[in-house]
């Protein structure tokens, strides 16, 4: 196995060589830094993450690279802002039909403290996030980063895509105003189209025949636990596989003459 | 020929020489080991997670009650218009549980399918059939009107043009002989004959081949006996 290269430490953290005449071997109180390295290592020395660390962050990246290969990251960004700014709406949201629901979105925008602010961002980050996407996922198409051996990481994906669209149909119900109940009622019955199994999948998102005391509840928990686990432990996934294969490099990157250097790479911080 | 160093293992335990092993034991105690340990933790593992799946998909199977709402008087309805009445669905729910229906008399000049009980007053259902938006009902046209993508039914009900697939959906009604009222009972949907099936959803042809590809749900209440 090849060694992991250690990170470059910046000039202000590399040991300083002693004045001359300073005391040597006197023990002094230990500056603040090598607190810091004492607990790293005392972490280290019982989990031994650092070499994982340095494998995920410290790796080899092709030359050429720009900015359209942020997107993915960006849009890991967006997911981790969704899941903030949800998490502490889902503290003053009620999941209740018979008005409480709208009563508790309209508390959030007009009483609480920069909840108008932590709505908008949940908002509007969603249809960021869904742009985000389309943008990292034209980026791959277009730079043929999907092809061999990262298949599986396009597969992944596809899929975080749809989980994602599912977030944004479960969400749009869950102010439960006019707009929200009707637009979900033309989304179940476009779900209902579906010949054979479209009946029974609108079933179990309305949980029965009609739109019904349950519904709303079991899209707040389709919205807020059950896809979201599936999408983090997809992004985990999907994570490794683009550290494990690495980043492809641009297209129209020309490949030089192997002199068994690898001077292709340049070491590079993402 | 077999290869000399490698001997084909007796499967029996007891040939292979095994501390403890009896005659004609075939299983080895480290693989009954293995099986039992993994076997428990899969009955443990579906012992949540079956009764959770049952949990979430149970209201597919469910079958509604079969209620009857009073309306109004028969003198309220006429058979040249239709009255606006709002009746529940889903109880509990407030607003959203509610519905609204479209009311009038039977004329048997223009309602040609057979007469029986249940359909002496004609009660037609709000949501659009292609996709559930309410319709509205305009008296000068004679028409119902959907908002949301242009589907428009003649005076019956039938789809008089847009995109709807079937005419709009109908209540039961029967006049109660004891308090007088006109009461509607559940939904159902009629395919272009105006013939009775249990309720699908908008979008949904039950013209010919399409009652197959949409069965009907396991959670519409029956229609009454004849």
């Amino acid at each position: 196995m090849p060694r992991i290269p250690a990170p470059p430490l910046p000039k202000a953290l590399q040991p300083k060589p002693k004045k001359p005449g300073e005391s040597n071997g006197v023990a002094t109180s230990p500056a603040p830094i090598e607190a810091g390295v004492t607990v790293v290592d005392w972490l280290d020395e019982r989990t031994s993450l650092s070499p994982g660390l340095r494998w995920l962050l410290w790796r080899k990246v092709p030359r050429g690279i720009n900015w359209a290969y942020t997107l993915g990251s960006a849009t890991l960004f967006a997911f981790l802002s969704q899941a903030v700014t949800g998490v502490f709406l889902a503290m003053y949201y009620r999941p209740d039909a018979s008005g409480g629901a709208y009563e508790s979105v309209r508390n959030i925008n007009d009483n609480v403290f920069l909840g108008q602010f932590v709505h908008a961002m949940h908002k509007w980050g969603a249809s960021v996030m869904i742009i985000l996407i389309f943008l990292h996922m034209g980026r791959v198409f277009f730079y043929g980063a999907y092809k061999y051996p990262r298949e599986l990481t396009w597969v992944i994906g596809v899929v975080l895509l749809i989980l994602t669209l599912a977030m944004g149909f479960t969400g749009y119900l869950l102010p439960f105003d006019q707009r929200a109940y009707w637009a979900s009622v033309v989304g179940i019955n476009i779900n209902a189209g579906g010949p054979f199994i479209g009946p029974f999948l609108s079933n179990f998102l309305l949980g029965g025949a009609d739109f019904g005391a349950t519904t709303l509840s079991r899209f707040y928990a389709i919205h807020m636990l059950l896809i979201p686990g599936a999408m983090a432990a997809l992004i985990g996934a999907h994570l490794y596989l683009v550290t494990k294969l690495g980043i492809s490099a641009p297209p129209w990157l020309k490949t030089e003459p192997h002199d068994g250097g690898d001077h292709e790479l340049e070491q590079a911080e993402v | 020929m077999p290869d000399p160093r490698r001997e084909t293992k007796s499967k029996y335990t007891l040939d292979r020489d095994m501390p403890g092993a009896f005659e004609g034991e075939t299983v080895t105690r480290r693989r009954l080991m293995n099986l039992a340990a993994n076997g428990a933790g899969a009955v443990a593992a579906m012992a949540f997670t079956l009764p959770a799946l049952g949990f979430a998909i149970a209201p597919i199977f469910k079958r509604q009650q079969w209620t009857w709402q009073p309306v109004g008087h028969p003198s309220d309805f006429t058979d040249t218009d239709y009255v606006t009445k709002v009746i529940t669905i889903t109880a509990g729910i407030g607003e959203a549980g509610n519905t609204i229906a479209y009311v009038r008399k039977r004329d048997p000049k223009i309602d040609t399918e057979p007469g029986d009980q249940y359909n002496q007053f004609v009660a037609l259902s709000d949501r659009c059939m292609h996709l559930g938006c309410p319709v509205r009902y305009v008296q000068a046209a004679q028409r119902f009107i959907c908002p949301c993508h242009g589907g428009v039914y003649d005076f019956r009900g039938m789809v008089a043009g847009g995109p709807p697939v079937r005419p709009l959906d109908r209540f039961y009604t029967r006049l109660n002989k004891t308090t007088g009222l006109v009461e509607l009972g559940p939904r159902f949907s009629v395919n272009d004959e105006l013939q009775r099936f249990a309720p699908r959803f908008p979008g949904e042809p039950i013209d010919g081949i399409g009652q197959y590809l949409y069965p009907a749900q396991f959670d519409t209440a029956s229609p009454p006996p004849h």
